[in-house]
């Protein structure tokens, strides 16, 4: 359960999508932990049904959001915050973001309108990102450069097919990410 | 196919209400800023025999039994513990005040000059996956 006690450093990016994009399974097959959760409240505007005088109200409601862990060297480790992409959530990504290496985003071909609000949140946090495109099954792949077409992505952002439930391919895409962060010290 | 996306069950979307009353827990304290304390932030537990050790809240003393051993990131202790982030964070407030915890700062933000940093995440994840 512990980091490895020489463990000085930690380093987080966010695996970000749309609902049931397949953020959840992502983390599972790539933490080296049991995926855990942190519960935490979001405040949102609501209009109380019963309040005559109709004012917006602010309510809380709690959010619980996966997380996994990597261990990467004696001192390094790595936490990979799977985030919702929906704007009701950006108060919890100006925490997130802060400090984060870059963003993966999986997106569902089949639904690659749900990635807009998404991209949207990465792009105004100033996240560094690579898409990740999931392959269902019983889906055909998706040609990615359609993907690239579709999402008017910058020619330089990294496009990746990633099957969120095969390890190999999901690290892939993180390894893609990382290469991407560097090319941009280049 | 609907069917195709139900693979994916997202319990991180889950709304609940609270049930607790935390600012019990909390003493009434007011939130310390995120940046505090942030989710990868790494906590362990100091040896104190203080006054302070002996009238923890159970939630408070769940935290310093949880990281007694070793490192764990503030993310994981919320995890372990099923308490709120927010209540993890000002429960970490008093006890790194009373000297009962030790809290290690994240990795600030990738900068240019961080291209060790980021070669040593690559050889990580290269080796670690084999890719």
């Amino acid at each position: 359960m512990y980091l490895d006690p020489d463990v000085v450093r930690s380093v987080k990016i966010l695996v970000v999508g749309a609902f049931g994009v397949g953020k959840t399974t992502y983390i599972g097959n790539i933490s080296e932990i049991e995926p855990l959760q942190t519960e935490e409240e979001i405040t949102e505007a609501s209009v109380g049904v019963d309040d005559l005088s109709r004012t917006p109200e602010k309510t809380t409601t709690t959010v619980a959001m996966d997380f996994g862990r990597l261990t990467l060297s004696d001192e390094l480790v790595l936490y990979i915050f799977g985030t919702p992409g929906q704007e009701r959530f950006k108060e919890m990504w100006e925490e997130l973001s802060r400090g984060a290496l870059g963003a993966l985003v999986i997106v569902d071909p089949q639904r690659l309108d749900e990635s807009f609000p998404v991209l949207d949140l990465v792009e105004r946090f100033g996240l560094t990102y690579a898409i990740g495109v999931n392959h269902f099954e019983g889906t055909t792949a998706y040609p990615l450069e359609e993907v690239r077409e579709a999402l008017n992505l910058p020619a330089d952002t990294p496009v990746v097919g990633c099957d969120v439930r095969d390890q190999r391919s999901a690290a892939q895409a993180l390894i893609t990410l990382v290469q991407h962060l560097q090319s941009l010290l280049d | 196919m609907p069917d195709e996306h139900d693979q994916d069950e997202e319990p991180e979307l889950e709304l609940t209400s609270a049930l607790v009353p935390f600012f019990v827990i909390t003493n009434g304290r007011a939130l310390p800023s995120d940046q505090q304390y942030e989710r990868t932030a790494l906590v362990t537990a100091l040896k104190g025999t203080s006054a302070a050790a002996r009238t923890l809240s159970p939630e408070a003393q769940a935290i310093v039994d949880l990281v007694a051993h070793g490192f764990l990131s503030v993310a994981e202790v919320a995890g372990h513990t099923h308490l709120p982030l927010g209540i993890v964070r000002i429960l970490l407030a008093q006890l790194e005040e009373s000297g009962l915890v030790l809290v290690r700062k994240p990795v600030p933000r990738a900068e240019p000059t961080d291209r060790e940093l980021l070669g040593d995440v690559l050889a990580g994840l290269k080796s670690k996956f084999g890719a």
